[in-house]
């Protein structure tokens, strides 16, 4: 029994370590888990990308779902979604916005008008303030926002037709038949 | 020597540089507490510096929000929270002790204690052993 006992306790203790490793090495330590999510969308108000004197911001959309996705020139992972973007906003499910994050105005615009523009709306943040409030730290990212204004999902990096299909597209309302 | 005393200077100089240009606070007290909190945030994108040493724009970000709450006059505490509501516990170098976290902060007590009770059992049980067969340790070189 005693050296039972000396041998059990050690073996439980090793499985249980090795437990959190399986656990601990299978997350993303780049993914961050967001406190935003079940929370309302943080509020803002910035100028177009495509027309400073044009206010757009999160109340533009009140009263029905919408994405916000955080893009910036400078980002890899921007160029290598914009086409799964293009598709989903052809789909015409939810509008989405952008957030062209610590960006150039003419280099956005230039970026637009060469791969295609999935916006709605695109609202200008080049020093990065509203992004510190979504609690973006790389780009892309993309919001789900719900009709209620709560922020049901996000994704960080790239989104695919995959992504979109598995983890977004269920928390959205069945599309309203004109499909 | 020389060589190698100059080659530390140079060494802590480097060091010494601050990544941060933003304008330093004319109240010293301000300045402190600054330092202090971006010592303790930890930047996103490069997750293994604090805010105070990472060079991303992102820290820099961050940087300046901080500087901008204690310009208006915000408690470390609502700084912490401002921080946090955004980007979670992650961005704190020292979480806080709440429920999830309580196993984080009590396993080096529970290891150690552990480790004293293994200790322990290991004298307890030679002791038994040399009361009962003082002949028996004999055998082990290291022994009395």
């Amino acid at each position: 029994m005693k050296t039972q006992l000396r041998f059990l306790v050690p073996a439980i203790a090793f499985t249980a370590l090795v437990g959190f490793f399986v656990v601990g090495l299978r997350q993303d330590p780049s993914e961050i888990h967001s406190p935003l999510l079940g929370k309302p969308a943080p509020e803002f108000s910035l100028e177009s990308l495509g027309n400073s004197g044009w206010k757009v911001g999160s109340a533009d959309f009140a009263g029905r779902p919408w994405l916000l996705n955080v893009w910036a020139t400078w980002c890899v992972g921007c160029r290598e979604e914009h086409e799964a973007l293009i598709a989903i906003a052809r789909e015409q499910r939810v509008p989405i916005m952008g957030l062209n994050w610590r960006d150039d105005r003419a280099l956005a615009l230039r970026w637009l008008a060469q791969l295609g523009n999935p916006y709605v709306s695109v609202a200008y943040d080049p020093e990065g303030r509203t992004a510190i409030d979504w609690g973006v730290y790389g780009a892309p990212e993309t919001f789900l926002i719900g009709a209620d204004g709560v922020v049901l999902k996000k994704h960080i990096g790239p989104l695919t037709r995959e992504i979109w299909e598995r983890d977004f597209l269920p928390l959205l309302p069945p599309s309203g038949g004109e499909g | 020597m020389r060589f190698v005393a100059l080659a530390f200077s140079i060494l802590l100089g480097s060091l010494a540089h601050a990544v941060d240009s933003g304008q330093a606070f004319e109240d010293p007290a301000q300045q402190e507490r600054y330092e202090r909190l971006i010592r303790d945030l930890r930047c996103l994108v490069c997750q293994n510096e604090s805010i105070a040493d990472s060079n991303a724009t992102l820290a820099a970000d961050l940087r300046r929000e901080v500087r901008e709450l204690i310009v208006a006059g915000r408690s470390d505490e609502e700084i912490r929270t401002f921080m946090t509501e955004r980007y979670g516990d992650f961005v704190l170098y020292r979480p806080p002790l709440k429920p999830r976290t309580w196993l984080l902060w009590s396993a080096p007590v529970l290891l150690l204690l552990g480790g004293l009770g293994v200790v322990g059992m290991v004298i307890a049980r030679r002791a038994r052993a040399a009361r009962a067969d003082p002949a028996a340790l004999e055998e082990e070189p290291e022994s009395r």
